[in-house]
């Protein structure tokens, strides 16, 4: 990670070059594959076929790289290593492996470029490659950005494949039958004569081969997991109690440990006085740390109760302190200095609006957000002078081994970093600062294990948010169309902030962050330009589940639905009409469909709301309905549909999709990060409540597999739910709410 | 202090505003109830105090009077209780971290309403957050137990 400033500035150069059409040599060198990390620490009788497969002769283990943070990844990983393995993930071990450039994460890039993620034309396929050389060299061993099936869909089939093939050239040479008369069933070779060897018992031969590459995946008659429904992995564990998440590891001797960093991020600490903490019950030390000071105890809630006995001074951080002067900041960014990016001006604007008597206008606000994860963040550090292990749930494991070097001053291959399974992200583990932390605490206690919790309220405090994002839009309709809208959006930009924390090269280019959902959605209004205006930065912000399009959805689909109603024309027939993106249509003449829409207005007590927003290439459109009660607004029912190319399984699929939905249209009745004296004042869920049981909607969800690309579906079902539902709250109520959270306008049951 | 937890007796020399589920976790490694929130506002920590479904962050263990049943408690992966079969059926965990805290409560419901009706469903359960929104399937979930049980 040391030199990764430097490889970066390189690679941006080839990736630019292989944008231009022209292939570098160095393009195609870096094409290679990293070597296989596995190799490296095995022990005698263990073979480590692909980076994704290991047999010793206790069995296989299978290596699933990407976090697991409740999506289901890890059962993903396994199901698709083992349709080629033949082997039955629920027998197996699964290892998330270490932190490796080899477990690089190819699509992690693509919704950071200017291009549509559906878009297929020579430049964008260009830059994709660029992206992915760029990850290669980085080692972006990243989750994200629903890019695990993606990245992983032919890769991990792959290696599936190869070590099964391996495993049976290791057979062919030992009974002198030839690798393609044998065959192979649960983790065995099976001989012609019906004889079988376990895969276990052949992992030294294996271990002397060379792996056997070339193989090919197997038609999709042949398969056994994919497409149907599947058992994940870790249900039996997670419906007894018994999953061990990073905050459950209890390794012998450990001290348990707590931190309060300055509440205004990026704030540094002046003074403290732990004076009174020092003498509390049970407490082992106390440790000033990178902005802040940490607690070393006999037991959490003791260091708890001493952190909050700490008499702290801060210094500010440089951005405004309150909500108001936050939002005066976005205001004062429409101007020409600051303009950013204009990845979107089809017909003339300018001409449409002059052109009419009556051009509509609006502002949309949508709030910092944050993750707020059930499971707090926290990581078990030990150190010692030779090595550091560190034990955490991480969706950037790379990236910390690498800020962990630099922070000890040991090697980068002197780092271990144990990944855990996760209890909930939506990208609050796409920063590493609560290990970092605790890192800084174990080196206080050496040899000693210390495991550091961040309280609910710490939390809450330091989870770098989604940032607050003010457009301005304009528009006019013509003869019961919509003729014409422009979006002109300011926000900081998410990418600069984070990446600058990750100590990674900030993507070049506009910041597409801070538009995407806007200006690559898949509408052809006549006229229809998209400005991006770059604020300064002011709290440190990070992604968050479905990224820019989260909060843009709503911009852009409560915005189109206004001016769809401007025009007196019904919301889906027009959003139909103005499709030019054959899966996208699809998808709205299936919600039609399924939702028997038949307008907004279902009678005086009902109504109903659509929106559509493609993101990371999934087309994912959703009717929200509504009803009056006397308690407040009720959401009744979702229907939602989408295009994923093809769902790999069915549970997790609609479990993905109501999830997001519930998690969408939660933060949106009433969840925002709103700042006094620059700390957050919502410190615990009371005031960041999100969906509860008594609210949730039935959702029906319905995924049309129309071929294409093999799509994830943890980010897509988030963005048009915001403004399916404010759609619903203007046909039941004919009040326009242009601002997030919606409770701050109308009372929910 | 003394305390009985999943049927074992434990002595325990610990200040006694001390809350429960910091005696489970720390103390005793007793992992499966939560830590969510630290103030009974998201149920990740809900454990049963003599069949009684209790906020453990937010009961001081000086103040426990009765007998602790933790999600391993309940039932084992060997041994599962029908909430647990039910949860299984529905595949019902996404994270699965405030799951433990909604099965204990489930299971405390149907202990003492074995037939709910959606909106008592709907009372036990608001408590518990689920940030991964498994509510739907939660609903499903208990009505499949409740189901069993009549079968028992
Ligand atoms: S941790 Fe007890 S209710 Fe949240
Ligand atoms: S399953 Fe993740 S919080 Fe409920």
């Amino acid at each position: 990670m040391a030199r990764l400033k430097t490889i970066a500035r390189r690679t941006f150069l080839i990736g630019s070059a292989a944008i231009a059409g022209g292939v570098a040599f160095g393009y195609y060198r870096l094409r290679q594959d990293p070597p296989n990390p596995l190799l490296k620490g095995l022990k005698a009788g263990e073979a480590a076929i692909t980076p994704y497969v290991r047999v010793d002769a206790k069995g296989v283990t299978l290596i699933t790289p990407r976090a697991d943070k409740g999506q289901g990844s890890y059962s993903i990983q396994a199901h698709l290593i083992a349709e080629e393995l033949d082997v039955d993930p629920h027998e197996v071990r699964i290892d998330p492996g270490p932190p490796n450039p080899a477990y690089f994460n190819s699509r992690i890039m693509d919704d950071s470029l200017p291009f549509t993620t559906i878009d297929d034309g020579i430049m964008a396929r260009g830059a994709r490659g660029g992206g992915e050389v760029l990850s290669r060299v980085l080692g972006m061993q990243i989750t994200g950005g629903s890019s695990t099936v993606p990245d992983g869909y032919r890769k991990l089939r792959m290696a599936g494949a190869v070590a099964r093939e391996t495993l049976k050239e290791a057979a062919a040479r030992r009974s002198g039958v030839s690798r393609s008369q044998l065959k192979t069933k649960d983790g065995q070779v099976i001989l012609p004569d019906g004889k079988s060897v376990t895969y276990a018992e052949l992992a030294v031969e294996a271990a002397q081969l060379a792996p056997v590459t070339d193989v090919t995946l197997r038609p999709e008659q042949e398969w056994r997991y994919i497409g149907k429904k599947m058992r994940r992995i870790d249900i039996v564990a997670k419906s007894t109690g018994t999953q061990q998440y990073g905050i459950d590891i209890r390794p012998d001797r450990v001290v348990y440990a707590t931190v309060r960093a300055n509440p205004g991020l990026g704030g540094t600490i002046k003074r403290y006085d732990a004076s009174g903490a020092e003498k509390m019950r049970g407490v082992k030390k106390i440790v000033p740390i990178k902005d802040g000071v940490g607690v070393i105890a006999d037991n959490t809630w003791r260091a708890f109760q001493a952190a909050a006995a700490i008499k702290i001074e801060w210094n500010d951080p440089p951005y405004p302190a309150d909500s108001a002067g936050m939002w005066k900041v976005l205001e004062n960014s429409f101007s020409k200095d600051l303009l950013d990016s204009r990845l979107r001006n089809d017909g003339d604007v300018e001409k449409a609006l002059t052109g009419s008597s009556k051009p509509i206008e609006a502002e949309y606000r949508t709030p910092y957000l944050a993750h707020a994860p059930l499971e707090p963040m926290n990581a078990v550090v030990l150190y010692t002078k030779e090595r550091l292990d560190i034990w955490t749930g991480t969706q950037i494991p790379v990236f910390l081994q690498g800020h962990a070097a630099k922070l000890t001053q040991l090697p980068e291959e002197k780092i271990y970093v144990h990944a855990q399974p996760i209890g909930g992200s939506f990208g609050a583990r796409l920063d590493d600062t609560y290990a970092l932390q605790a890192i800084e605490l174990a080196m206080a206690m050496e040899g000693v294990p210390v495991k550091m919790t961040w309280s609910r309220e710490e939390n809450m405090g330091h989870d770098y948010p989604r940032p607050i994002q003010l457009s301005r839009a304009k528009g006019t309709v013509r003869e019961g169309m919509v003729e014409s809208m422009s979006i002109d959006m300011a926000g900081q930009s998410m990418g600069a902030s984070w990446f600058n924390r990750l100590q990674a090269p900030v993507p070049p280019g506009p910041d597409t962050s801070s538009v995407n959902g806007i200006w690559d959605q898949p509408f052809a209004i006549p006229n229809f330009r998209v400005t991006g205006y770059r604020a300064k930065e002011m709290v440190p912000v990070s992604p968050w589940r479905s990224v820019g399009a989260s909060g843009n959805g709503f911009h852009h689909g409560s915005f189109l639905d206004e001016l769809i109603h401007a025009a007196g024309a019904d919301p889906m027939a027009e959003l139909i009409r103005l499709c030019n993106h054959e899966p996208s249509k699809k998808v709205l003449h299936t919600l039609r469909d399924v939702s028997a829409w038949k307008g907004s207005r279902i009678d005086d007590r009902r109504a109903r709301g659509v929106a559509l927003t493609l993101s990371f290439g999934v087309p994912m459109a959703q009717v929200v309905e509504v009803s009056d009660t006397p308690q407040g607004i009720k959401i009744d029912k979702v229907y939602a549909v989408c295009d994923v190319g093809r769902i790999l399984d069915p549970v997790n699929f609609e479990a993905q999709v109501r999830g997001g939905i519930i998690w969408a249209l939660g933060h949106a009745m009433n969840c925002e990060l709103t700042y006094e004296k620059f700390a957050p004042v919502q410190t615990n869920f009371h005031l960041f409540e999100a969906m509860r049981f008594h609210q949730a909607p039935d959702i029906i969800v319905k995924g049309l597999e129309l071929g294409g690309e093999v799509r994830g579906i943890g980010e897509p079902p988030v963005p048009p739910a915001a403004p399916a539902l404010a759609n619903a709250i203007f046909a039941l109520t004919g009040k326009r709410v242009r601002e997030l959270p919606l409770n701050k306008s109308v009372n929910f049951a | 202090m003394q305390l009985t937890i999943n049927s074992n007796r434990y002595d325990l020399d610990v200040e006694p505003e001390m809350p429960l589920l910091w005696v489970l976790r720390d103390e005793l490694g007793i992992s499966g109830p939560k830590y969510g929130c630290g103030a009974g506002l998201c149920g990740a920590c809900t454990v049963h105090i003599d069949g009684t479904a209790v906020r453990s962050c937010s009961i001081n263990a000086g103040e426990v009077r009765g007998s602790i049943t933790t999600i391993e408690g309940l039932g084992t992966p060997a041994n599962l209780h029908v909430v647990q079969q039910a949860w299984i059926e529905h595949q019902v965990a996404q994270c699965g971290y405030c799951q433990s805290g909604q099965m204990m409560t489930a299971a405390a419901l149907l202990s003492k309403t074995p037939d709910p009706s959606d909106s008592e469903i709907a009372d036990a359960m608001d408590g518990n957050l689920c940030r991964c929104g498994t509510y739907t399937r939660i609903h499903s979930a208990v009505k499949t137990a409740a189901q069993m049980m009549k079968g028992k």
